[in-house]
């Protein structure tokens, strides 16, 4: 099956201090995968420079021509409306396509809405359909539901597993949320140290269900993959 | 290096490696130097003769000169205490005002439209009915300097202190701070990056403002000197103080600069992430 990401041997050294130390990474295309790591293992650095934003100290890195970055926050330009954010850069004649994209992430009535007005889901959903709407063979999320309050996730969760299995872009999605990443991705892989301790397939049928057996057990090897020591029966 | 893979590319990040300070000091040295050569070029093959424009060498030579016997730092003295307590009152009274007007809706409804209106006035028109109201010596022209110098200040000011994020306002409200304490803890920090605009032009214009002030009876200064070089001809004077206004615009804008590194450490913090 063909690639969306390959990355060999990839370092990134802040100081003195190697963040990413020799990742390898191959990422298929349609695939989903989540990034799980504590904070400062440089999960959100390998998404950056996936995307193109930072480079990389050392090693290679190969990716898709077209790939979209949401960000933890909404990052739209206050002086844009809604619709225009969505097709920023790529003229009037996206218009159509952006309401569509409006419309799938549920904010066609808000296409004029300016981004000041828009609660912080909402503003969320116009940073996802504009990352949409590029019909990117890579789509890159660093930890997009972490401002959101939790009602709010897990209508975004629902969103976003919807959206990607009818476009089916390869999704790289960064997060320390392990229910998140067991909820929604193909391929999980851990991140400490600088490498992968941990890289495994989901084998849970969807929709996925929390209270599964599977699920509680998958949870809890990945939290002590992550150094989180948790007992049975113990609240996440 | 590693395989390809169809239709996968490398990310072009862009560089943020900066410059080595060596290379930016040399890139920006690059365009004074080369004005500096084409001046002394032009006089030194004659195309400039000396009576319509002094070379760069005579310049320095009349520098050595008028500072030897003194007439120089007199000079100097006299005009950049005028510019200087000009740009005091200016600075202070529209850093006063702009706070006043942009952190209260009853300020911005007594001053803000006076001021605008006022800001309408071209100060070099006041010049002469200042020296009516102010007298021919030092209180009209440093009062004059001052009005320049007050309305960059309280346009930068007010807007700056409008921009203030309400939201951390709003908490230090809450917090119990008071009208005086947001003004210092919170507004004035946050406003700090438009005071300096404002407070750089008004600099500017504050010498600007001292030579219209120079213009008229005086008796010392920079602008005395000139009137006197330009009895006798002497362009090399000439050129003299028009280079050391420069330069007085030039040093006091980096010392504001350097001032704006200092006051504002979380600036440099700022990271994309």
């Amino acid at each position: 099956m063909s690639l969306a990401v390959r990355t060999t041997g990839l370092r990134k050294v802040f100081g003195d201090r190697a963040v990413l130390d020799g990742v390898d990474l191959e990422v298929r295309r349609g695939e989903f995968l989540a990034l799980l790591g504590a904070s400062g293992t440089g999960k959100t650095t390998l998404l950056r420079i996936l995307a193109g934003l930072d480079a990389a100290t050392g090693g290679s890195v190969l990716v898709p021509p077209v790939r979209t970055v949401v960000f933890q926050e909404p990052r739209l330009v206050p002086s844009k409306r809604a619709l225009a954010n969505v097709i920023i850069g790529q003229g009037r004649a996206a218009r159509a396509k952006g309401l569509a994209a409006l419309a799938e992430v549920g904010l066609s009535g808000h296409a004029d809405a300016w981004p000041a007005t828009l609660s912080g889901g909402e503003a969320q959903r116009v940073a996802l359909a504009r990352a949409l709407v590029r019909e990117p063979e890579l789509l890159l999320l660093d930890e997009p539901f972490a401002a959101l309050d939790a009602l709010t996730r897990l209508h975004m969760q629902d969103l976003i597993a919807e959206l990607c299995a009818r476009h089916r872009p390869a999704v790289v999605l960064v997060t320390h949320d392990v229910e998140e990443a067991i909820l929604l991705a193909d391929r999980i892989a851990v991140l400490r140290e600088g490498r992968f301790v941990t890289d495994l397939t989901v084998r849970l049928d969807r929709p996925r269900d929390r209270t599964d057996q599977d699920f509680v057990e998958l949870r809890r090897r990945l939290l002590a993959d992550l150094g989180v020591d948790t007992h049975a029966g113990a609240a996440p | 290096m590693s395989t390809t893979v169809e239709g996968l590319v490398a990310p072009n990040p862009p560089r943020t490696a900066g410059r080595p300070p060596a290379l930016t000091f040399a890139l920006r040295i690059i365009g004074p130097v080369l004005l500096l050569a084409a001046w002394y070029a032009a006089t030194s093959s004659g195309a400039l003769t000396k009576d319509v424009l002094a070379g760069p060498q005579d310049v320095i030579a009349t520098f050595g000169e008028l500072w030897a016997d003194g007439q120089l730092p007199e000079a100097l003295r006299v005009s950049v205490t005028r510019a200087g307590l000009g740009l005091v009152l200016g600075a202070s009274t529209g850093l006063l005002l702009g706070v006043v007007s942009g952190f209260t809706r009853l300020g911005e409804e007594l001053v803000d439209s006076s001021m605008q209106a006022l800001r309408a006035i071209p100060f070099l028109a006041l010049t002469s009915l200042f020296i009516v109201w102010f007298g021919i010596e030092e209180a009209s022209k440093i009062l004059l300097i001052g009005v320049a110098c007050t309305f960059p200040m309280y346009v930068n000011v007010s807007s700056g202190v409008r921009n203030v994020d309400r939201k951390v306002v709003e908490a230090a409200r809450s917090f119990g701070l008071g009208h005086l304490a947001i003004a210092r803890e919170v507004v004035l920090p946050g406003a700090l990056p438009s005071i300096f605009a404002g407070l750089r032009l008004s600099t500017t214009l504050s010498v600007i403002a001292l030579i219209a002030a120079e213009e008229i009876n005086v008796t010392a200064g920079l602008g005395y000197l000139m009137a006197r070089a330009t009895d006798y001809l002497r362009t090399d004077i000439l050129a003299l103080c028009v280079l050391l206004y420069a330069v007085i615009g030039l040093l006091a804008d980096l010392a504001l600069r350097l001032a704006e590194r200092f006051t504002m450490p979380w600036r440099k913090a700022v990271t994309l992430r």
